[in-house]
């Protein structure tokens, strides 16, 4: 018993330093939705003031597949995003469909008006009512929703050029198959 | 030119590491006296080297030398000075630079003021400090050089972090970092004592304080941040058990054990092998709390460069000095004999069971803070563990932790006497019970409020049972006034700082219990001239102005509380619009009459005239940082002992002796 009690820090040690290794290769921020592989929830979106006059319903997703995408006048990292959805929208590959999460609809739709607009279609969800049926984490967030409207995956953050190119195109196109 | 310089100073500082990491080593094991007397000097050369570099970073933030990628990606020129400062260490690069030069510190301190330790383990001593540096220089000069030039210069700096941008913070790194590095010293004297093959009193003795020093400031730094989070993060809690904050929890948790193990292997030569394996978790948990910081395995707040380079490189880091150190503990720690028996019932009966539920609940907080990468390298999901959590299994921890602490310093050495020991505690009984009553019958006591109730009761038995220990060491009204204050006068400061440190604990039980359960909290949306009542006080919005400040455009609510119709204060929190990096801040305003804070947070306007408010009512939460206060004045009181000025004369030579001297 004594000399294992001796060796037992070290052994201890060895099987955490273990996890540490493989946990280096985990990436903590990536959170599966738990929605993947479920339908979209029931929407019934307003639109957003001098947009348009159709709003966000379930409906205008399915059918084909497209990204919706969380966004907000107030969310800085949607600014640094925006070009990138500006530059998917001139592909014409996939349509995009917009969230204005927790934000005063006008405010959102100015924001547009300056910035330049990617979306589709557009609602307007100012007290999260979406966003909690869709598990929303925060914005910028980026789903991919497949033609018979199930979400097939969920990207938290800007969509950058890599993220673009390497996860979200492949997927797209395997989905439009 | 002075950047490079310090670019330069660093490097050579790797070659003074080197020389000091093997040189006296061999120089001790062969009884080479020359080669083991150089350590002193090469810790003083280490420390001019790393000094030289420190100060020409700080040199670069200072007159904003935005040619230096550092400076340009952490600072601005529109920054008061103190924040210039320290955004030295407001990043990674900046922080870890820190963290070698307060390594440097402690290693010429250990040269300087250990002239009377034996030469031998002196040398081995700063080598081993010496391997932790050359490892941390590495990492900083290969993957995170702080020096680094940026061509072309920038007309100005990204800026700092505006919830960065406060004074309890521009102090909590370097206290946090006293506190982690301060451990290496302990670190460092138990792998020299497990190469020498030795560990006495005397050498228990010499590890004492430096582990103290290091209680002190991780004590301090802890506080500091939580304190911060109270005022600066605007939600009026002050402890998330976040894997950031629990990376600082865990050391101290572990290094209280070993202060207090440490006692024991002094006084009574026992506990040696096991103060020798608290001494190396507590500097490895430091060690991984740097980890978890770095290299972003884990999800937090605080995760400031999650670089998975950086990551391997801390992790071998981390398995050189774990590891290696472990391995040799478990060669060498079984030839350590233990010396003095004692009954389980007994001074060190008490100190073994505090170091049980201390390295429990360091154990505890580690599982928790870890299970998350546990589950997610097995493929069981992604989990994340919160309060619920660390409150389900640390309470039950502490409970009989805090009622053993108030026995355990009455027992004697060796056998102590439980029943006559209580028997003398009836006072502390009495003051629970009283306190358990008084709240019940105050907060108008539910089924809800047994638990609170019963944390207020246990910190009335910790102040009253160390008070009554204290009594009982002056004899005070056992023997006439005047004998009381001459025992008084020589009791000695270790003592007084024990007293006054559980005293501080049992203050910060209270505030907790009182945070936790008696905190109230109303949000809505306020115009200006409304009024909203929390806990019995009235707060009006008088107004809501805009301002300027140096790098920032603020709101300010003014609330005007009154209590009853009698004015009581004006509350003015601020909403901050950071320039330079554009960040908002919540500036949260506190007014505190001893018993309660109350805590006004304005927020967002509603672009209809009104604002978001929140206000808190927190009880008794002055008390936490007043009672943590206490703790950090107890362990300066106990390091300011002579006794642990090793070589200094002893002025009571009366004292038996035995409890005094090393027993070789």
């Amino acid at each position: 018993m004594g000399r294992i009690a001796y060796i037992l820090p070290v052994a201890v040690f060895v099987v955490v330093s273990l996890f540490f290794l493989r946990g280096l290769q985990l990436d903590p921020k990536h959170i599966p939705s738990v929605l993947i592989d479920k339908p979209i929830p029931e929407l019934n979106l307003p639109p957003l003031p001098g947009r348009d006059e159709v709003g966000l319903r379930t409906a205008d997703i399915k059918g084909q597949v497209s990204l919706v995408n969380i966004f907000g006048s107030w969310c800085v990292a949607c600014v640094a995003e925006h070009p990138m959805l500006l530059k998917i929208r001139k592909t014409g590959i996939v349509p995009i469909h917009g969230i204005d999460w927790r934000d005063d609809p006008a405010k959102g739709a100015a924001w547009l008006r300056k910035n330049g607009d990617p979306y589709d279609r557009v609602g307007a969800d100012p007290d999260s009512h979406a966003a909690i049926d869709f598990g929303v984490t925060g914005a910028p967030e980026t789903f991919v929703v497949d033609r018979e409207g199930h979400i097939r995956y969920k990207h938290v953050g800007p969509i950058t050029e890599e993220i673009w190119e390497d996860t979200l195109l492949p997927m797209i196109k395997e989905l439009s198959r | 030119m002075i950047v490079e310089l310090g670019h330069f100073a660093l490097i050579l500082a790797v070659f003074v590491a080197l020389v000091q990491a093997t040189v006296p080593l061999i120089g001790a094991q062969r009884g080479n006296q020359a080669w083991t007397n150089m350590a002193g000097a090469a810790a003083t050369a280490q420390f001019l080297c790393i000094g030289v570099a420190f100060a020409a970073l700080t040199y670069a933030y200072v007159v904003s030398d935005f040619s230096v990628l550092n400076v340009a990606t952490n600072s601005h020129t529109a920054k008061p000075m103190l924040y210039k400062v320290s955004g030295v260490w407001g990043n990674h690069e900046g922080s870890l630079l820190l963290w070698i030069t307060i390594l440097a510190v402690f290693g010429m301190a250990v040269g300087v003021f250990g002239r009377n330790l034996p030469p031998a383990l002196r040398a081995r001593v700063l080598s081993v400090q010496a391997m932790i540096t050359v490892g941390f220089l590495l990492f900083i000069l290969f993957t995170s050089n702080p020096f680094e030039r940026l061509d072309p210069a920038p007309a100005d700096g990204s800026g700092l972090n505006p919830l960065l941008q406060d004074p309890g913070l521009a102090f909590h790194p370097p206290f946090l970092y006293l506190g982690y590095v301060g451990f290496s010293m302990a670190f460092s004297f138990a792998v020299a004592a497990l190469i020498e093959g030795r560990v006495d009193a005397a050498w228990a003795r010499w590890v004492r304080p430096w582990t103290l020093a290091a209680w002190v400031f991780l004590t301090c730094g802890i506080a500091l941040g939580s304190w911060w989070a109270y005022y600066e993060l605007g939600w009026g809690g002050w402890w998330y058990w976040d894997p950031v904050e629990n990376a600082s929890f865990m050391p101290w948790l572990a290094g209280t054990a070993l202060l207090h193990s440490a006692v024991v292997v002094e006084k009574r030569d026992a506990l040696k092998s096991w103060t020798i394996l608290l001494a190396i978790i507590t500097f490895s948990l430091s060690l991984l709390g740097t980890f978890l910081v770095r290299s972003g395995v884990l999800t937090s707040v605080h995760s400031f460069a999650a670089d998975p380079t950086r990551g391997v490189f801390i992790l071998a880091l981390l398995i050189a000095c774990t590891g290696g150190s472990l391995t040799l503990y478990a060669v060498r720690a079984p030839a350590l004999k233990g010396g003095g028996l004692f009954a389980p019932v007994s001074r060190e009966g008490g100190l073994v069971l505090n170091n049980l539920l201390m390295s429990t609940a360091a154990g505890t907080v580690l599982l928790g803070t870890l299970y998350p990468l546990f589950a997610d390298a097995l493929n069981l999901g992604k989990v994340s563990v919160g309060p619920p959590f660390f409150n389900a299994v640390f309470v039950p921890l502490m409970v009989p932790m805090v009622v053993a602490m108030a026995i355990g310093p009455m027992l004697a050495w060796k056998r102590g006497d439980l029943g006559g020991t209580l028997a003398r505690l009836k006072l502390a009984f009495a003051a629970a019970a009283a306190a358990a009553v008084a709240t019940w019958l105050l907060v108008g006591g539910d089924g809800a409020t047994v638990g609170a109730v019963g944390g207020i009761a246990l910190a009335a038995w910790l102040l009253v049972g160390t008070l009554v220990e204290y009594g009982e060491r002056i004899r005070l009204f056992r023997a006439p006034l005047g004998e009381s204050l001459r025992r008084a006068r020589h009791l000695p400061r270790a003592a007084y700082g024990m007293t006054i440190t559980h005293a501080g604990l049992a203050v910060v039980i209270a505030g907790i219990t009182g945070s936790e359960a008696w905190k109230i909290e109303s949000v809505q949306v306020m115009r200006p001239g409304d009024t909203v009542e929390v806990a019995g006080y009235d707060y009006t919005l008088k107004s809501v102005n805009s301002f300027r400040g140096p790098n920032y455009s603020g709101l300010r609510g003014v609330f005007e509380v009154t209590r009853d119709g009698r004015p009581v204060t004006v509350l003015e929190p601020e909403r901050r619009q950071y320039t330079q990096p554009p960040r908002p801040t919540t500036e949260a305003a506190i007014w505190t009459n001893g018993w309660a804070d109350l805590y006004a947070v304005i927020a967002d306007a509603d672009n209809r005239g009104g604002y978001v408010t929140r206000l808190y009512h927190n009880p008794l939460i002055p008390w936490l940082w007043i009672g943590a206060l206490t703790m950090v004045v107890g362990g300066l009181v106990s390091l300011s002992d002579r006794r642990h000025r090793v070589g200094a004369p002893s002025r009571r030579q009366v004292r038996p002796a035995k409890t005094l001297q090393p027993a070789e």
